[in-house]
C-alpha cells in the first residue's frame, strides 16, 4: 500500500511556499485520501488538491462507462436537483438518538396502602397501592409502581344528577349499599366512595350516628377499600367522619377530608385512633397543600404512609388549566425533594359534569356552532378532564359515568404499560378507508 | 431561549432608552423580550445597519429551542413550534396545536365541500373569542395524481384554510403541489424510502415538509439530519402514534424523548414541530362512536404533551369540543391573571328595573356570566365579588364567598340599591343558594336565587322577573 498522507501533513509541507500548481501530480495504487480542513491546509492548495480529485473522479466515471457500468443512472437524482448552493446528500445521514434520563429526580412518591384485608384486622377482599412514582407518570426515566386506580360515587340521598349519568342509577337511587354493589359488579370501581351529603344541616342533618350505619351498610355490601366523604359542610364534618372513622375501624379507609377551613385535627386523630388515612384537601393553591400537610404531619401527627392529597378538581374549560399545573407542580416539587408535597393525588373528576358542556342541551349561545348530543358529551368531558390530570401526576379518581370510567381506566392502563393491545400497523394510516 | 435575563438581552441593545417600542428604557424592553411580550424587532433603532450585527447575534440566542414552522399564507396562516419549555408553568407554552382535519380524494364532490365548510365554520364561544379548527389534510387514498389533484382544488376553492397533502407517493404529492405550492402546504412525508424524491419536491417548491419514521427515532432523526444538511429547516416530525397497547405506550414516550432532546438538551437537530395522528384510533376496529372518543382521547394525550400538529378524523361535536378546550387548557397562558377586578359591571344599559346579580372574580366564571347576560341582550349590575379568583361553588364551600362579604362587596363599590334600583332586590347564583338567609341579614334586602347556571339565567328571568311576577 502506498504512503497516507493527511492534508494537513500535506499543508505544513507546503508551508511558506508559494505554490501556484501541482504539477504532474499521479496518484497510484490505492487511494486513500483523508479530509480534514480543520487542519491549517491553506485556501488556495485545498481548490487545487479539489480539481485535482475532482479530475481522477471523472477519469474514474469515463473508465466506468467505457466499461459498460450506467455511472448516469448513479448520478441522475443529483443532476435534477442541481440547486445552486444545496448539497444533496445520496443516502441518509446515520445518525443515533439517544436523551439522557431525569437525574433531578430524586425523592420517591410516598406509597399509601388503601383497605385492609383480614390479615391486617380488616374485611376487605384486597388492598390497593398509590404512590412509589420516581418520574412523571408513563416516563421511561422509572417504571410506575401501581397503575390509576377509580372510586366511583354513591351517595346517601338522591341527588340531582345530569340525565346521562341518572340512567344509570334510578334503580338503586335509595340504597346506598345497593349503589355501591352495582359500581363495583356492572362498572367495575375498584373503590366505592360513600358521601354523606345528607348530613348537611342545609339539607337534611342526618345524624352523625345514622350516616355510620350507612357506612357500615357499605362495608357490608361490597369488599374494595372505600372512601368515606362529608357533605362539605365544616361543622358537620367533623364529628360525621369521627363517627364513620369509628365504625370503619380497621378497614384502612380514605377519609374525605382535612381541610384548613375546618377542624382538621379532629379529622386527623379520627384517622390515627381508628388505623384510616387522610385525605388533605385544598384549593388550588400549592402553599396551601404545603401548609395543611405539614400541620397534618407535625402537628397532628399523622405518618407520611396516612396522607393523600386532593388539590382540587376544575372542570376542562372551567379551570383546569389551574387544577393541571398545580397537580403538575405539586408532582415535580415531590419528585425534586420537596417532602411535604411528595404524596399520592386524588382528583374529584366528577367536577367535570359541572361544566355546561357536558349536561346542557344545547349551547345557550346563538353565536355557536351545534354541540351535538349531550349524552356523548358528558362522559368524553369527564374522560379528558380526568386524563389531563393523570398526566399531570394524579392517581385515584373520583367519578360518575360507568362509560367515561371505563375509557378512563382504559387509556391510563394503556400508557401505563400493563395492558396488551394488539398492534396495528400505522404505516399506511393515509390510505385508510375509515 | 439561550439567554434567560434581561441584562443579558440589554447587552445587545442601543441602550439609548429612546422609547420607540414603548417601554421607557431598553432594560424594561429587555425583560418583555425575555417573556416573549414584545418581538426584538420592536426596538427599530436595533434593525438599522450600524446595530445589524447585534441584532443578528441576538436574533440567534432567543430563537426558541423548538423552531416555529409555519404551513399557508397570509391571515389563515398556522405557525407552529415555538416551545422553550417542558411545563407550562415555567414559562408558557407557545403556537397551540393546530388541529387538521381530514378529507380523502375518493369522497363524492358534494360529501368533500360539504364536509370541509363544516369544518372551517365550526366554532365555539369561549372567554371572549371563538375557538376554531385550523386545517385541512388531504389523504390520497386512491393514489391516483389526477383525483388527487382534483381533490386539493376543490377544497382549496372552498377554503383558505392551509392544507396539509398526504400520500407517500411523491407523483400524487407532485400532482397536489402543482395546484397548492402557491398556498405554502405542508407536505407529508418524507420517508426511509421516498425521501430522496420528496426532497426534489421540497427544494423545487421551498414548502414544509413532514418527515415520518415510524417507532423509530434513529431513522427519524437521520432523515431530520439529511435535511437539515440540505438547508431545510421547516421540518416537522412524526415519529407514529400507535392508538393502543404496549405500543401507545411507545410512542408516549417518544414524544417525550424528542422534546426532552430539543429543549432540556439543546439537540438542534431534532428540535422541530412533532405531528401526532390521532385518527389512527380509526384503525383499531371499534365503532364509529368508540373510534371517535378513543381519538379524542389520544389527542387530550398529545396536546398535553408535545404533539404541535395533529391530524383528526372525527367531526363530532362531542370529540371536537373536548379536544378545542384542552388544547385550549394546555395552551393558555399562565401569567395571565386569574382575576378581574372586584366591582359593580354595568351590563347593557342597566336602569332602576333592571336585575343586580352576584357572582365572582374568578376570570372564567366572571367572563362565563358576562357573556351569557350580554349575548341574551340582558341589562343588568353584576357584582364581581373578590373570592381571591375562586369560582362560585369552591368560594361558598372555602368561606370566601359570605352573605357580609357580598354586602361589604356592594359598599365598597358605592351601590346604593335604594337610589339605584327600584326592587332592592339581589339575585343570587344557583350554586350560593345557602347563603340566601345570610345575605337577607347582612343586607336587610329581599334575596333571589338564580339558576346553577349563568346560561339558564334568561328563561330563569322570563319566569321570575320582574320579583313578585305571576306566571
Amino acid at each position: 500500500m502506498a504512503k497516507k498522507i493527511t492534508l494537513a501533513e500535506l499543508g505544513s509541507l507546503f508551508n511558506g511556499m508559494d505554490v501556484e500548481a501541482l504539477e504532474g501530480v499521479t496518484i497510484e495504487g490505492d487511494i486513500e485520501l483523508e479530509m480534514d480542513t480543520s487542519g491549517g491546509l491553506n485556501p488556495q492548495l485545498a481548490y487545487m488538491l479539489g480539481h485535482e480529485t475532482a479530475q481522477i473522479a471523472q477519469h474514474l466515471i469515463n473508465i466506468s462507462r467505457l466499461m459498460g457500468y450506467p455511472v448516469d443512472q448513479l448520478f441522475g437524482s443529483m443532476a435534477q436537483a442541481a440547486v445552486p448552493g444545496v448539497t444533496r446528500p445520496q443516502e441518509l445521514l446515520r445518525s443515533k438518538f439517544e436523551v439522557a434520563r431525569m437525574v433531578e429526580w430524586k425523592n420517591p412518591i410516598q406509597e399509601v396502602i388503601l383497605g385492609a384485608t383480614s390479615a391486617d384486622g380488616g374485611s376487605r377482599g384486597n388492598t390497593i397501592t398509590l404512590g412509589g412514582e420516581n418520574a412523571l407518570p408513563y416516563y421511561f426515566d422509572s417504571p410506575m409502581p401501581h397503575r390509576n386506580y377509580i372510586t366511583m360515587d354513591v351517595f346517601d340521598m338522591p341527588i340531582g344528577m345530569a340525565k346521562a349519568v341518572k340512567v344509570n342509577y334510578e334503580d338503586v337511587i335509595n340504597s346506598p349499599a345497593e349503589w355501591a354493589k352495582k359500581v363495583v359488579k356492572d362498572f367495575n370501581a375498584d373503590m366505592v366512595t360513600i358521601h354523606l351529603i345528607s348530613t348537611d344541616p342545609n339539607i337534611k342533618d342526618t345524624s352523625a350516628k345514622e350516616a355510620a350505619e350507612t357506612v357500615a351498610d357499605v362495608l357490608q355490601a361490597v369488599d374494595v377499600p372505600i372512601v368515606i366523604g362529608g357533605s362539605g359542610n365544616p361543622d358537620k364534618d367533623p364529628e360525621v367522619l369521627e363517627k364513620a372513622a369509628e365504625v370503619a375501624e380497621g378497614e384502612r379507609v380514605l377519609l374525605a377530608s382535612a381541610s384548613l377551613n375546618l377542624d382538621y385535627e379532629r379529622i386527623a386523630k379520627a384517622a390515627n385512633q381508628y388505623g384510616h388515612v387522610v385525605l388533605s384537601w385544598t384549593q388550588l393553591e400549592i402553599n396551601a397543600q404545603k401548609e395543611l400537610n405539614r400541620k397534618l404531619m407535625k402537628q397532628c401527627n399523622v405518618k407520611r404512609e396516612d396522607i393523600i392529597m386532593d388539590p382540587t378538581t376544575a372542570a376542562l374549560g372551567y379551570g383546569l388549566d389551574y387544577a393541571y399545573t398545580n397537580m403538575e407542580r405539586i408532582r415535580l416539587a415531590g419528585l425534586n425533594g420537596d417532602n411535604e408535597l411528595s404524596f399520592p393525588m386524588s382528583s374529584g373528576t366528577t367536577n367535570a359534569w359541572g361544566a355546561r358542556e357536558s349536561w346542557m342541551v344545547r349551547s345557550p349561545l346563538k353565536e355557536d356552532s351545534d354541540w351535538g348530543p349531550r349524552e356523548y358529551r358528558g362522559p368524553i368531558w369527564e374522560i379528558v378532564t380526568g386524563l389531563a390530570l393523570a398526566l399531570a401526576g394524579n392517581d385515584l379518581f373520583m367519578m360518575m359515568h360507568p362509560g367515561a370510567v371505563a375509557v378512563l381506566k382504559e387509556i391510563t392502563q394503556n400508557l401505563h404499560g400493563s395492558l396488551d393491545r394488539e398492534a396495528v400497523d400505522i404505516s399506511s394510516w393515509v390510505t385508510a378507508e375509515v | 431561549m439561550k439567554i434567560n435575563s434581561p441584562l443579558e438581552v440589554y447587552k445587545y441593545l442601543p441602550q439609548t432608552n429612546c422609547g420607540e417600542c414603548g417601554e421607557a428604557t431598553c432594560m424594561a424592553f429587555g425583560s418583555h423580550v425575555i417573556d416573549r411580550s414584545l418581538k426584538l424587532e420592536d426596538c427599530t433603532p436595533l434593525l438599522e445597519d450600524k446595530y445589524k450585527k447585534k441584532y443578528l447575534e441576538l436574533s440567534e440566542l432567543m430563537a426558541p429551542e423548538i423552531r416555529e414552522v409555519t404551513i399557508g399564507m397570509g391571515e389563515h396562516a398556522v405557525t407552529v413550534g415555538g416551545d422553550d419549555v417542558l411545563y407550562r408553568h415555567q414559562l408558557t407554552f407557545f403556537d397551540q396545536p393546530a388541529f387538521a382535519l381530514d378529507v380523502w380524494d375518493t369522497m363524492k364532490e358534494a360529501e368533500l365541500v360539504e364536509r370541509v365548510t363544516f369544518i372551517k365554520d365550526f366554532k365555539k364561544f369561549y372567554v371572549g373569542r371563538f375557538l376554531k379548527l385550523d386545517m385541512i389534510a388531504v389523504r390520497s387514498t386512491s393514489g391516483d395524481p389526477g383525483k388527487f389533484r382534483t381533490a386539493v382544488s376543490k377544497v382549496m376553492e372552498t377554503t383558505e384554510l392551509p392544507l396539509i397533502l398526504c400520500s407517500f407517493d411523491p407523483e400524487v404529492l407532485s400532482a397536489g403541489l402543482e395546484v397548492a405550492a402557491k398556498r405554502r402546504p405542508l407536505l407529508y412525508a418524507a420517508t426511509r424510502d421516498n425521501w430522496q424524491a420528496v426532497a426534489d419536491l421540497v427544494l423545487e417548491y421551498d414548502v414544509p415538509t413532514v418527515l415520518f419514521a415510524p417507532n423509530d427515532l434513529d431513522t427519524l432523526k437521520s432523515l431530520a439530519g439529511t435535511f437539515l444538511e440540505m438547508g431545510r429547516q421547516d421540518l416537522v416530525l412524526d415519529p407514529g402514534t400507535n392508538p393502543q397497547g404496549k405500543m401507545l405506550r411507545e410512542s408516549f414516550e417518544n414524544f417525550l424523548k424528542l422534546r426532552r432532546a430539543g429543549i432540556k438538551e439543546g439537540q438542534r437537530d431534532v428540535a422541530f414541530p412533532l405531528m401526532s395522528v390521532p385518527m389512527t384510533a380509526y384503525l383499531t376496529g371499534g365503532d364509529a362512536v368508540s373510534s371517535s372518543y378513543w381519538e379524542t382521547v389520544l389527542a387530550t394525550v398529545f396536546s398535553v404533551r408535545y404533539g404541535d400538529i395533529m391530524i383528526l378524523h372525527s367531526i363530532e361535536p362531542y370529540a371536537l369540543l373536548p379536544e378545542m378546550h384542552i388544547r385550549d387548557t394546555i395552551y393558555t397562558d399562565p401569567r395571565t391573571p386569574v382575576k378581574v377586578e372586584p366591582k359593580v359591571y354595568e351590563v347593557g344599559t342597566p336602569g332602576k328595573d333592571s336585575p343586580v346579580i352576584v357572582t365572582t372574580n374568578f376570570a372564567l366564571t366572571y367572563y362565563t356570566v358576562e357573556s351569557d347576560l350580554a349575548s341574551n341582550g340582558i341589562n343588568c349590575y353584576l357584582l364581581a365579588a373578590d373570592t381571591d379568583g375562586l369560582g362560585v361553588e369552591a368560594a361558598v364551600a372555602g368561606g370566601q364567598l359570605t352573605g357580609k362579604k357580598i354586602n361589604d362587596e356592594f359598599k365598597k363599590s358605592d351601590f346604593d340599591f335604594s337610589e339605584k334600583t327600584s326592587h332592592n332586590t339581589i339575585i343570587l347564583p344557583g350554586l350560593g343558594a345557602r347563603l340566601q338567609g345570610d345575605l337577607e341579614d347582612a343586607t336587610g334586602l329581599k334575596v333571589m336565587v338564580g339558576p346553577q347556571d349563568s346560561g339558564q339565567i334568561p328563561p330563569w328571568m322570563d319566569k321570575n322577573w320582574p320579583p313578585g311576577k305571576k306566571v
